[in-house]
């Protein structure tokens, strides 16, 4: 490892107000004047219904234009910008190519819309082909859909296809349980349970995985789906993971792989080939789509044919002339508006045709090594330890930490250190999803994208924050003391009494009644 | 307060040190006292604090001198009878705390100093453990001195996000310790202060409490349970949400037996059981049974009622386990317990057994037979 400085980092702070409280009554950003329609027509409100109009006017921010831009470059400048060295954690993090997003930006994917007719959607419909062809050969799936708005949702959508299936073939509430694993992601277990399914968790055992045995426990008659991740949150391999899949389907049942974190073996191992149904790709994280920020995404759902009759629809078909939108056969419906996310599938598209075959084949291997190597540096930080030590040999593309000794011995847990490396410029990690097996846990990932300074820089902000904390803990406590907004009590979020979503709700219960009764 | 002889015997290979004997070969064996200064760390936590909270402490080893070292100044706790050297100082301290009606009592020792002080204060008012003894069981301990200290600090410094749980205290045989033996049973319930992970709000959502998955299943549970079955209710706080969900507290430390929603024999022993047994309808008989704190104990530890005739006749297939997904998730390693006394009875229960933890979720767990 090379001996990095963290560098000095201060976020702006303009302690700017919410736009709610900007403005005045009356101004505007611009005026237009009266249509001249309005002679021919009459005013726009009068083409409403009166039972469905306001009786009282919405609040809105009343501002000029400039007021407004002003607001938000400030908010802007006080974020990371979502450019820094970001090694999130339990997910691939990769940089959005400009073009990428410039390009999404065009005519011709910007100001189109899903109820066109598939004649003029001709480019983008052949965009969706194609990239589906390059998931098939990924994956060996037969066919895949884009509508599902996220890795959650995907996993959702196998949900319902296995819903699907189980009504056509007679099924349906006599197979009645899922089974998944306590370090699989939670939206396999959430969406088994919101598709009306029992969950049935296997706990990890010896060597960080649950056994064969504890999965032949779990499955029976009653087994509708294996909902599993390989790596899972731990970014722990099961190495009898065929074994799983052939007792699965020996079952009756059918076995999804829940490929979020596909990094390590992209262009190495097929979820086909190892016996699977169906699996899920996140096109906004491996394949180089923009993620956080709560932004679109988009989760590639993919099965065999024999469930493709059950997949959402419409799905896109090419014919002789030209790409068309088809409902197969006993589709499930929708799980999404329209057709998905549709610029998160050109952007990673676009993204799988800049790598080509060996280039996906070459980043697993280099996010491998990246990971070794960060491993290395992490290890040597006092209070840093990781999970499952007993497992010989390298890991793969992310492996799990532990800051239970710096807790132990400092009193200084992961939250307050991730919160602290932000005064570094560092975008804070991820942490794990929970339960939390391994104590004060994060599991940053490398990736292939990182440069070997990348990863030294992150590694020494790291190791600074830790020592800091052995020297100085309140110093740490009460991080970040560079960001815009200091160290925030989490506690309103526990309280409903606290707790605002809306406008209206900050009036209610942080300025009393009357002030919400004169806003409205 | 201290219990300044607490953990003497772990660092001489001894468990535990109830009893005089235990005691003087722990010091035969060059055991030095670490309570006092182990007690000290966590209280270092109060130490900004020390404007704002008031220290009370017994005088001496008991307590004084930990917090005088820690930096505090405490107030001495007057009105105490002169020591005995025996956990009776504990309880009549504890019962002098409770009288000062304190909103914290720190108590630094192992699980017989835990019990000694709930055997007193119940759940009137909160307690935490500083853990210094050999062996801790007791779901009342922090995790550490320090943090345990940091708990303290949280809770007196008015953190929201500290909130108090109910905690089992755990009645640890340690002369069957010391013959290499695990033997614990329940003892009673705490109130403790724990910290509720907020970090993680962001993204995954705090997971719900136990506590409510738990309320939600009783209540699935009783909805599908026939009328005509005989329902054997094992001990602790999980089975007492069933049987307050079925409208009685029955018996906390003790199996309780309903038919048809109601209490028809509370607290029974194993005649009484096996009795029931004998008349029981054609709905035949179910045990509800949950896992014990800390070690992960089915069956033998403190339900020793639900015999191996009882286990026998009702069968396996018939129980059904019911605990917590959180505290399932704190057994390292995943492992169940049943040490029922006879062999073929425990390897008939061993293998993998589904634990009902919310309606609708199981966790499947290994189920270990004593070797």
């Amino acid at each position: 490892m090379s001996d990095v400085t963290p560098r000095e980092y201060h976020q702006a702070r303009w302690n700017e107000p919410v736009v709610m409280e900007l403005g005045a009554p009356g101004r505007r950003g611009i005026t237009f004047a009266a249509p001249d329609s309005a002679s021919a027509v009459g005013a726009a409100a009068d083409l409403l219904p009166q039972a469905m109009r306001r009786r009282t006017a919405p609040v809105l921010p009343e501002m000029t234009e400039h007021d407004t831009l002003r607001h938000y470059v400030r908010l802007s400048q006080q974020v990371l910008g979502m450019v820094g060295i970001s090694l999130f954690g339990t997910c691939t993090m990769k940089y959005n190519p400009r073009l990428s997003e410039a390009l999404s930006l065009r005519p011709q994917m910007a100001e189109i819309h899903p109820l066109q007719d598939p004649s003029t959607l001709q480019g983008l419909l052949e965009i969706v082909w194609n990239f589906e062809q390059i998931l098939k050969a990924l994956s060996g799936m037969d066919r895949f859909t884009f509508q599902a708005a996220g890795g959650a949702d995907a996993a959702y959508t196998h949900v319902c296809v296995t819903r699907g299936w189980l009504e056509a073939t007679g099924q349906l509430g006599q197979r009645d349980e899922i089974v998944t694993s306590i370090q699989a992601h939670p939206c396999n277990p959430a969406t088994a349970a919101a598709g009306g399914f029992k969950v049935i968790t296997l706990p990890l055992e010896e060597g960080g995985y649950p056994s064969v045995e504890a999965l032949k426990a779990a499955i029976g008659p009653r087994t509708a789906a294996l909902m599993i991740n390989n790596p899972d949150d731990m970014g722990i391999y099961n190495p009898h993971m065929k074994e799983w899949v052939r007792l699965v389907k020996e079952a009756g049942a059918l076995a999804f792989y829940d490929h979020a974190n596909f990094n390590g073996v992209m262009g190495k191992i097929r979820a086909r080939d190892l016996g699977f149904d169906a699996c899920m790709f996140m096109l906004h994280k491996t394949f180089g789509g923009p993620k956080g920020g709560g932004g679109p995404a988009t989760g590639a759902y993919g099965c065999t044919e024999e469930l493709a009759r059950f997949l959402p629809k419409p799905m896109v078909q090419k014919t002789a002339s030209g790409f068309t939108l088809d409902v197969p056969a006993n589709s499930v419906g929708k799980v999404r508006e329209f057709m998905g996310n549709l610029h998160i599938v050109m952007r990673a598209y676009a993204w799988a045709r800049g790598m080509g075959a060996e280039g996906i084949h070459e980043a697993s291997d280099i996010s491998v090594l990246a990971n070794n190597y960060m491993e290395k540096g992490l290890l040597a930080i006092r209070g840093v330890s990781k999970s499952h030590p007993d497992i010989g040999g390298p890991r793969m593309e992310m492996t799990r930490y532990s800051l239970g000794t710096l807790k132990e011995e400092t009193g200084i847990g992961v939250g307050e250190v991730a919160n602290r490396m932000t005064d570094y410029g560092v975008d804070a990690p991820w942490l794990a999803h929970e339960p939390w097996l391994f104590p004060e846990p994060f599991t940053p990932e490398a990736g292939e994208l990182w440069s070997k300074e990348d990863i030294d820089t992150w590694v020494a902000v790291v190791r600074k924050v830790c020592e800091e904390a052995y020297a100085n803990p309140e110093l740490v406590k009460s991080a970040p003391h560079n960001a815009a907004i200091a160290k925030v009590d989490g506690a309103g979020c526990e309280d409903p009494a606290r707790w605002a979503t809306t406008w209206r709700a900050y009036l209610r219960k942080h300025r009393g009644g009357a002030a919400q009764q004169a806003a409205e | 307060m201290v219990n300044p002889i607490a953990g003497l015997g772990g660092r001489v290979g001894l468990k535990g040190t109830d009893g005089p004997e235990a005691l003087a070969r722990a010091r035969a064996l060059g055991a030095v006292p670490t309570a006092v200064p182990r007690c000290a760390l966590a209280l270092q936590s109060l130490l900004p604090l020390a404007d704002r909270i008031e220290v009370l402490a017994p005088p001496g080893p008991m307590g004084a001198d930990a917090a005088t070292d820690a930096g505090l100044r405490p107030r001495l706790l007057a009105g105490l009878p002169p020591l005995l050297g025996d956990g009776t100082d504990t309880s009549r301290a504890a019962a002098r705390m409770l009288e000062e009606e304190v909103d914290l009592l720190l108590f630094a020792g192992g699980d017989g100093t835990a019990r000694d002080v709930v055997g007193v204060i119940g759940t009137r008012i909160p307690v935490l453990g500083v853990p210094t003894g050999v062996k801790m069981h007791s779901a009342v301990f922090g995790t550490s001195p320090r943090a345990a200290g940091q708990i303290a600090a949280r809770l007196l410094g008015g953190d929201a996000a500290v909130r108090l749980r109910e905690a089992e205290v755990m009645d640890l045989d340690e002369a069957a310790l010391r013959e290499g033996r695990v033997s614990a049973s329940l003892f009673g319930v705490a109130h403790v202060p724990h910290v509720r992970g907020l970090v993680q709000a962001s993204k995954a959502g705090a997971r719900p409490d136990d506590e409510a998955a738990l309320d939600a299943l009783a209540r699935v549970i009783l909805r599908e349970w026939p009328a005509d079955r005989l329902m054997i209710l094992g001990c602790g706080t999980t089975t007492r949400r069933i049987k307050r969900a079925m409208g009685f507290d029955g018996t906390l430390l003790g199996v309780d037996v309903a038919l048809g929603g109601r209490l028809i024999a509370a607290d029974v022993n194993e005649a009484q059981l096996l009795r029931l047994l004998d008349r029981a309808g054609p709905g035949g008989a179910g045990i509800l049974a949950s896992v014990t704190g800390g070690q992960g104990f089915l069956f033998g530890r403190g339900n020793q009622q639900i015999s191996a005739a009882v286990i026998r006749r009702v069968g396996r297939g018939n129980i059904q386990v019911v605990t917590g997904a959180a505290k399932l998730a704190t057994l390292d390693p995943a492992v169940l317990h049943v040490d029922t006394g006879e062999a073929d009875v425990d390897a008939m229960l061993a293998g993998y057994m589904q634990v009902h933890t919310a309606p609708g979720q199981r966790m499947v767990m290994r189920v270990a037979a004593p070797h």
